[in-house]
This record gives C-alpha cells, structure tokens and sequence, in this order.
C-alpha cells in the first residue's frame, strides 16, 4: 500500500542500479517530465552541453521564461543593468539555439516560472517536474513530485531528460481542526506555523504529502503557497494528492490534455493518484490550526515566526536551550534591530511588497485588495505589487484590482521575482523594514541590510494601511 | 570534474548553524554566466565591509586562517536557494571539503557535482574539532576517514557516504556520460510512458 509520492515514484523508473554495481548503486534514474529553466541557474548548464557537442534530449518538454533579475517598470525601454541584460539576452540566444520555448519578457505569457507553469498546464497531476529554482515544489500542489535542483543537474536533465535520485523519505503533514476565522487566516500563516515548529532543517531528505480536511477545502492558488514553502522546512518537495478542485483547474488550460482526453485523464487520475489509507509514512505530524492566529517573522529565518499577537521573543525563549540556536536568535535580533518582549503590532514598517512564487497570484491580490479598498497606505509607508505573471495582471487589471491598489497608494507592476531576492532594481535599503508576502528572511535577502518580516498578503495590505503590523482579523 | 585525491590541511572554524545560501553567494553575483571567480565574493555581506574592505573580525579574513582548505561548521549548511554559485565560490576560494553535523538536501547535491566533499559528523566529533582548531587533519575518502595529524594521538573520525557518491568523486567522473550509455533504456521508457508527454 503506498503514498501518492511512491506511486510517482514507482511510474518515473527508468532504471535501478543493483547494488553491486559501482556507480550510483543505491539510486534510481528518474525521468523528468517537465523541465521549467529561467535565467540565472541555466547559462552555465548549456555551456557545458555545449563544451560537450550535447543536444536537449526532449526540447518539446522545457519551457523557458526569465523571471529572477527582470525590471518591472517600464519594460519598453532598454534593461539598464548590463549584467542583468547579458543574461536575459543569454537565456534567449540558448532558448533559440537548442530550440526551446522562451515566454520572453514582452510575451503575454511571461512570469514567475511557479506562476506560469500552472496556469498554462504545463504542470499537471501525477508528473515529475524540475527547475533550478528551490522553489519548484509549487507544483507539488497538483499531485506532482516537483522539486528545485541545481545548474549541474539542470544540465544532466537537458542531456538526458532523467536524473539519478535516491528516494526521500515520505512524512505526512496532517493539518487537523478548523480556524474561527477562515477568511483573515491563510495558508501562509499555515505553513508558517509548520516551519515553525519543526524548523527549516525539519524536512531534510524528505517529501512532505499535506493532508487534512482543511487542505481538502482550499483552492488551488492556497495550495500551492503551502507546497511553495516546504523547502523552508528543508524539505525536497511537498505534495498534495489532487481532486476535483485540482482537476477544474486544469481543464482548458494551454498545454493540459483537451476535451475528451482530458476528461480519461481525469478517471485515471481520480483512481490512481491517491494516498491509499493504510500508506506507511516514515513520520506524520499533526498541526492543530483551530487556534491559530497570523504569523509573523521576527527574525532571519522562517522559523523564527511567532503569531502577530505575540512579542518578539529572548534567544532563550527562542533556542529552548540549544546554544546554537540561541548565538542565531541573538544574531538575528541584531540584525532585526528587535528587542525582546516587543509586541509584534508595535513594529513599524516602510516598506511593503506583496509579490513573489509564494503569494503573487489572483486570489492573493483579491484578498489583499479587500483590506485596502477605499483606504490609503500610510505616509510613511512605500507599497508594492507586483502580480506572479502578466496573465494574473491582466485577469486582476480586468477585476479592477488596479485602480483600487493604485487609488489606496500602492505601485503597480510588471511580473517577476523582484523584491523577493533583489536581483532586480526592487531592493531594500539598508535598515528598511518590509513587510513581505515572500518566503525567504535571510539577511539581505531583499537587499542589503534590508529587514524582511513574512506574512500572509492580507497581513501586508492591513500593515500598509497601519503602517505597523496589526491583527488582520478585526479588519475582517 | 577533477579526482578528488587524499589531501592534509587545517580546517576554519565556522560555528554558525542553518548558514543559508544567500549568504554563501548573495544574489548581486547570480547574474555571471560562467562557473569560475565566484571566491572572491565568498560570504561577501559578512566578509566585507560597506567600502569594500575586509572585516577584520571576520574568520577568512584573519591571517592565521588564510590557505586552509576544510570548512568545519554546524547543522543544515546550505539551506534556502538551489544557487550552485554557492559551490562555485566555496571550490574557487580554495575549500575541498566541508566538515558539519548536517547539510541542506539540494546543497550537497550541488557539491558532490562539483567535486567538493561534503563531510557529515556526529556532535561530539564536531564539538571536538572546534576544541581543537589548530589541528591538521588528513581527509581520506577512499577509506572514509579523517586522520587527525596531532603530535603524539592517532585518531581517526570515520565518516559515511553513499557509495556512489564516493566513486563519481574519486573518480571525477562525467556522470551525464554514463547516464547517455542507458540511453536505450531512457527510450523505452519514453515509448512506453507517453500519456502526460505533450
């Protein structure tokens, strides 16, 4: 009887070395159905097809768009970053020599890599998909093992379609209880909470498969901000076995299977792509979230979060007594320029972004549109959008999600990672403080210097009003 | 890939637990199309200060630790982005192993490709390198040992790694080349698997 991740695992063998075999005994080789490829972790991997005369194997299953270090204003005009320029130009010229299909930056189509693959049906149930991005367990939301790889392993995918793995370890993640208040608590605050309790190295070498009726009960865009974090548990990937609500997104989507092909596929991925009840998980976790409250980071890592009613906390409080743990928080309070036993709603904020592969799609402008309307960002606040794909721009522009961000005070972009990793010209300043809608806090991860508090979209809108962190259920 | 062969040296010690890859490599210097001169931007925002000079508190930059070519450090080193720059600049300032009691998934993945040997120890063994931070230690993968050089003690930490892993490394071997030799296999499956092919 096995999980959703072994039976994707069982039907991607390629070939299993026996043990006496001396390379890569142990491993399986896995083929890949789709490969997603974007600027930054991709020239050097065809550089080395190239030094080798090696062609793509299945240039018919890579998509390619540049997301990482594009500008989201102005787009007409020439890219003023050089560097940033020499690789987008770069990606383009590999795209058209080996013959893959580039969502170039003026495309309708362009976006963040996690944001596009979905909604052009590029990902679909049961697949195994790759990117060298560590994000890629996104997909992970549609009942694909889908995980983030490095350049030399973009490479090997590109010459073989397959890579060598040793199977990870299978732990469910059972989301148990209701919250009180569904709308103001998100699936960010979620998985936040996960990471939370079991720490960023809590998922290492393992695939974590969310289960619960709550699960069951969001929509896709919900799903896939929970399956987007699981590699800040440490976790390889993160999964979700699909349903009707899965299935309903999919349908007619660019690349999905059309009509009545699509409609077999769908019977065949109702009876097959399932966790069977008596499944053996190597560890399941339970998370109650009848009580939870939204989260918020306070310092350098995703774990370290607390609820937005909560003070910041001491490194003892914080490390639970391991030394190392508690050398990070006090680190991490230096960095923050946080003080023990501060509330968290007395926190004040210059920035905002709401954005990234994490929380950057329709359903998070909706929500966040909805605390905002008919307000204004506070004086001392910068506010930013910036929707995951040109298509989710258009869809919100057409909703008139733009009038009321942009009338509120908000900025309004193009698509793209941007300032979730600054690679683009949206960065922090030194010591400005944001709150962010993305999935990383690392130090300088929005900038140098830059101070990044991770929050659910609707927690970031109620802060841009406020100018400081509040609780988003009185607003709701 | 170059063999990777026995070598001796010193390690630095670097007591830091859950060292991300943003710090590793920040994101300025993602945008370089190559694989080579990523050492001198090494942990960059901790290394250097706002001018450009090095910190002088900062372990690299102190002269007793200059040319030692083992990193010791502590749990889930390389976590957060997939960024392979991370190993590039680790390989390129000169490191051929790194010492900790735990690694990030993709990060190891990441330094096995490039040749770099990522050790995993217990705590007490750990905890007893940083007691001992001037020690030579002689890094021996065929045989899956740390010797450690003291003056009148012979001890020797031994240390696990998937076999395969070990022979692609000592080998320096191409591994897209041996996986192209099961090419007939790749092309069976591939016509017995069309259903989510586009």
């Amino acid at each position: 009887m096995s999980s959703l991740f072994e039976k994707i695992w069982e039907n991607h063998i390629v070939y299993t070395t026996k043990n006496n075999e001396s390379i890569n005994s142990g491993s399986s080789l896995l083929y890949i159905d789709r490969h997603l490829i974007h600027e930054v972790t991709s020239p050097q991997a065809f550089d080395g097809l190239r030094t080798n005369g090696r062609r793509v194997r299945r240039p018919d299953l890579t998509f390619a768009t540049m997301d990482h270090n594009v500008p989201t204003t102005e787009r007409n005009l020439p890219i003023a970053d050089q560097i940033s320029e020499n690789q987008i130009r770069t990606l383009r010229e590999n795209c058209n020599e080996f013959g893959i299909k580039l969502y170039d930056l003026d495309h309708p189509n362009q976006g963040i890599v996690h944001v596009i693959g979905p909604e052009l049906g590029i990902t679909l149930p049961g697949t195994t998909i790759v990117c060298g991005d560590s994000h890629t367990a996104t997909h992970g939301a549609f009942g694909a093992f889908a995980f983030g790889i490095g350049t030399s392993e973009v490479e090997h995918v590109l010459a073989t379609q397959c890579l060598w793995l040793s199977k990870p370890k299978d732990i469910a993640i059972n989301f148990v209880g209701r919250s009180k208040n569904t709308h103001a608590i998100s699936s960010k605050d979620m998985i936040l909470s996960l990471i939370r309790k079991i720490g960023i190295g809590g998922g290492k070498g393992a695939v974590l498969e969310y289960q619960g009726e709550i699960i069951k009960s969001l929509s896709m865009e919900q799903r896939m901000t929970i399956c987007n974090m699981s590699i800040e548990a440490g976790a390889r990937a993160g999964l979700i076995v699909p349903d009707t609500e899965t299935f309903n997104y999919l349908r007619d989507r660019e690349y999905s299977p059309k009509g009545e092909i699509y409609e077999k596929m769908v019977d065949h991925w109702r009876e097959n792509l399932t966790t069977d009840n008596n499944a053996k998980f190597d560890r399941i976790i339970d998370i109650d979230i009848t009580n939870l409250a939204p989260q918020v980071s306070w310092g350098t890592n995703p774990s370290m979060t607390v609820d937005v009613t909560e003070t910041v906390p001491s490194p003892d409080e914080f490390a639970k007594g391991n030394e190392h743990e508690k050398n990070a928080a006090i680190r991490a309070l230096e960095y923050m320029k946080l003080k023990p036993g501060t509330p968290i709603t007395d926190i004040h904020i210059d920035r905002v972004f709401i954005g990234s592969c994490t929380n950057s799609r329709l359903e998070d402008l909706i929500e966040a549109s909805i605390v905002v309307k008919g307000k204004k960002v506070s004086g001392k606040v910068r506010a930013l959008i910036v929707p995951g794909s040109q298509m989710v721009k258009l869809q919100a522009e057409k909703l008139g999600l733009d009038k009321i961000f942009k009338e509120s005070g908000f900025e309004w972009r193009d698509s793209g990672c941007s300032m979730c990793l600054g690679m683009n010209p949206d960065i922090l300043s030194s010591g400005e403080r944001c709150a962010s809608t993305s999935n990383r806090n690392f130090e300088g991860r929005q900038g140098k210097g830059g101070i990044t508090h991770l929050v659910s979209p609707i927690m970031a809108a109620a802060a841009a009003i406020e100018g400081h962190f509040v609780d988003v259920r009185e607003l709701i | 890939m170059k063999p990777f062969n026995k070598f001796e040296s010193k390690f630095i010690p670097f007591p830091f637990v859950n060292v991300d890859t943003d710090q590793i490599i920040p994101k300025q210097f993602l945008k370089l199309t190559q694989k080579t001169g990523f050492g001198k931007y090494l942990f960059y925002d901790w290394r250097y200060e706002e001018d450009g000079q090095p910190k002088k508190d900062f372990v690299l930059n102190k002269s007793q630790y200059f040319n030692r070519q083992i990193l010791l450090t502590l749990d889930n080193f390389g976590s957060g982005s997939s960024r392979e720059h991370a190993v590039w600049a680790l390989s390129d300032y000169g490191f051929k192993a790194i010492i900790s009691t735990s690694f990030a998934d993709i990060f190891y993945s990441n330094c096995i490709k490039n040749g770099l040997l990522p050790i995993t120890l217990p705590k007490p063994q750990i905890n007893y390198l940083f007691k001992n931070k001037d020690l030579s230690v002689e890094i021996d993968l065929d045989n899956q040992e740390i010797k450690l050089m003291e003056n009148s003690i012979h001890k020797k930490f031994k240390f696990q790694i998937d076999k395969s892993k070990k022979m692609m490394l000592i080998a320096g071997l191409d591994e897209i080349g041996m996986t192209l030799q099961l090419d007939s296999e790749i092309t069976k499956y591939e016509k017995n698997n069309i259903n989510c092919l586009v």
